[in-house]
């Protein structure tokens, strides 16, 4: 069905792709790289947009998740290029398949015991105690010396795709475009799914979801751990972006952006994600462009939009959300 | 360990909480009568400690630039209150969250364009220098003790101003229903501005008060920041009392954590790998001891009996 919002949908999906296929053809490999980082930051909010958009749960501390995914791609990749087993003899990898796979397990492993604790608060001490959580995180990371502790950890060569060469951008692009593709579907899946509609109902009104037999603890905890498990999965693409990986991927500012790329893009929006992750990197570029003090405008406009324009950039394309 | 040492350590670890508490404090009563989660605090700390060490420099006395602290964090505060925060005290924690964290940029960046890249010193006041002998032959700055003691009068002073004067009266009452209040005729709006004033005059001083003990710069305020989140979530948010034990708790479980635990760790492993094993424990120790207290008090230690 062509709606407004699914028009709109289509062409930011569609820009996404193009842009950065024309710059290639151009000779601009910069602005596939810019395409790339909007790809995996929408992928990362996207991850968050599943508790924070559907389950009305405010996690400050996603970036935890994030910097797990990247980690698990820096480590794993760090003990393969050495030859080094790890604990229990595993050797390493430069598979991005299975990094994906351990850096969502790990991510899920971590995100079940932070939200299994966090989950028995609401309001405001989630959104502090998810912040704490994941501040323990960053200052493990920091004090932890095996992998970088505070410097971080360089990931020589970007890890390989089977049948893509990862290392030329618009390759690189793909890979990420394609993921980011399949967790807007899983996530359209999800919102249209019985466990979908339970959980937004558990932020709509978690008696009645009591009521008639749905536990909502267990619900907002399942949501929880898949959306630290998306997030997780696009920190590792961020880390071979960089092919670097650093406790700031941790860090509580990490968190409060990918908040912002939701708020910016519109709350618990199938494209929300992708429409703030896109204005941010753009907002980003240019006004980085400009001034060095970028970060203060950036501030300033992020007030104007909370404080005057509600909905964020879908809410202007493509009218208010249908659901409440 | 001597005695001497650890003795040392405690102190440290209620210096750490006694600022904690200044922090704590602010952000318990904002929560506490406005509803407002309030990132920005940390900022209001970075003002108070650039306010102090500016006219520290430029007037030769700490005392104005403590002064200048409280003035320039109070009056940052009401501003901040008037422009921005009022408009959130009706919107969800989410929104509350977005334009605090908006206004951290914008101070962050703005303190890195007035005063630069580089951190500025303050240096303790002459009366303040040196040390004291405790008992035990242990010795300790006289600032810290300073530090230690304002805290406490701080303390006290909080606890008066609230139970005993008419502004805590209508504090205390528009914590329990804000609406009540309105109705009897209490200027809400001033209440409001004047708490939050209030809480970042604390704030301010707690910033300068730590400026001698460290660099002053931007982004000092946000580890302290978190800290005292975790003390009001294990306080119970809204609570004062709970802010100021839970300020202690954690002053004195992270310093003595750090001092204890990979002495403790070198009992059974090697020395160099009890020193990094125990180092990255302990700095996870608070917000394990966080986990616990939540998982048996879900709302703090001391909740605030309404709400």
């Amino acid at each position: 069905m062509l709606t407004r919002e699914n028009t709109v949908n289509l062409v930011l999906a569609l820009l996404l792709l193009v842009a950065p296929l024309a710059a290639n053809a151009f000779g601009q490999p910069f602005y596939v790289t810019l395409a790339t980082r909007i790809a995996i930051l929408a992928l990362a909010a996207l991850g968050l947009n599943l508790a924070l958009g559907l389950g009305g749960l405010v996690s400050f501390g996603h970036a935890a998740f994030f910097g797990i995914g990247g980690y698990a791609a820096g480590i794993l990749s760090s003990h393969a290029l050495s030859y080094e087993p790890m604990i229990f003899g595993l050797p390493g990898t430069v598979q991005m398949p299975v990094i994906w796979i351990v850096a969502v397990i790990a991510s899920g492993l971590v995100a079940l015991a932070i939200g299994a604790i966090s989950l028995r608060t609401s309001g405001v001490y989630f959104i502090m105690i998810t912040l704490a959580f994941a501040q323990m995180v960053y200052y493990f990371a920091i004090s932890w010396p095996a992998y970088g502790g505070e410097d971080g950890l360089s990931i020589m060569v970007r890890n390989q795709f089977p049948g893509a060469n990862t290392m030329k951008p618009l390759s690189f692009f793909l890979v990420c475009y394609l993921v980011l593709l399949a967790g807007i579907g899983l996530f359209a899946l999800i919102r249209a799914s019985r466990f979908g509609a339970a959980l937004q109902a558990a932020r709509q009104n978690e008696t009645r979801v009591a009521t008639v037999g749905i536990h909502p603890y267990r619900i907002r905890l399942t949501g929880f751990v898949i959306s630290a498990m998306i997030t997780a999965l696009a920190g590792a693409l961020y880390a071979d972006l960089n092919r670097f990986v650093s406790p700031s991927m941790l860090s509580w500012h990490m968190s409060g952006e990918l908040i912002v790329l939701i708020i910016l893009g519109g709350t618990g929006r199938l494209f929300g994600p992708l429409a703030g992750a896109a204005l941010y990197v753009a907002f980003e570029f240019a006004l980085g462009g400009l001034t060095e003090r970028w970060q203060f405008f950036l501030g300033l406009i992020l007030l104007g939009v909370v404080l005057f324009a509600r909905g964020g950039l879908l809410g202007l394309l493509a009218g208010k959300a249908k659901h409440g | 360990m001597t005695i001497a040492l650890a003795l040392e350590q405690l102190l440290n670890g209620i210096q750490l909480g006694v600022m904690l508490f200044l922090m704590a404090a602010g952000l318990t009563l904002i929560f506490g009568v406005m509803g407002l989660i309030n990132l920005a605090h940390g900022s209001l700390y970075m003002v108070g400690a650039f306010a102090c060490a500016s006219v520290a420099a430029w007037t030769g006395s700490f005392w104005l630039g403590l002064i200048a602290s409280l003035a320039c964090a109070a009056a940052a505060g009401a501003i901040v209150e008037l422009a921005v925060i009022r408009r959130l005290y009706d919107r969800d924690h989410l929104d509350q969250v977005l334009a605090t964290f908006a206004l951290i940029l914008v101070f962050s960046e703005g303190t890195r364009w007035l005063f630069g890249d580089f951190p500025l010193y303050l240096d303790i006041p002459p009366l303040l220098q040196g040390i004291v002998n405790l008992p035990g032959d242990a010795s300790y700055p006289v600032y810290r003790l300073a530090i230690i003691a304002v805290g406490a009068l701080i303390a006290l002073g909080l606890y008066l101003l609230i139970g005993k004067t008419r502004l805590g009266m209508r504090i205390r009452a528009g914590e329990s229903d804000r609406e009540m209040i309105g109705a009897l005729g209490v200027d809400i709006r001033t209440l409001y501005t004047l708490v939050f004033a209030l809480g970042s005059a604390l704030a301010g001083l707690a910033g300068a008060l730590v400026g001698a003990l460290q660099s002053v710069q931007v982004g000092m305020g946000e580890p302290v920041l978190i800290l005292a989140f975790v003390v009001i979530v294990i306080g119970g948010i809204g609570s004062i009392k709970g802010a100021l034990y839970g300020a202690l708790l954690v002053g004195v479980t992270d310093t003595l954590g750090r001092f204890l635990l990979p002495q403790l760790l070198a009992l059974f492993v090697d020395p160099s790998q009890a020193g990094m094993i125990g180092g990255a424990m302990a700095s996870m120790l608070i917000y394990v001891v966080m986990a616990v207290i939540l998982a048996v008090k879900p709302r703090g230690l001391f909740p605030p009996a309404h709400a």
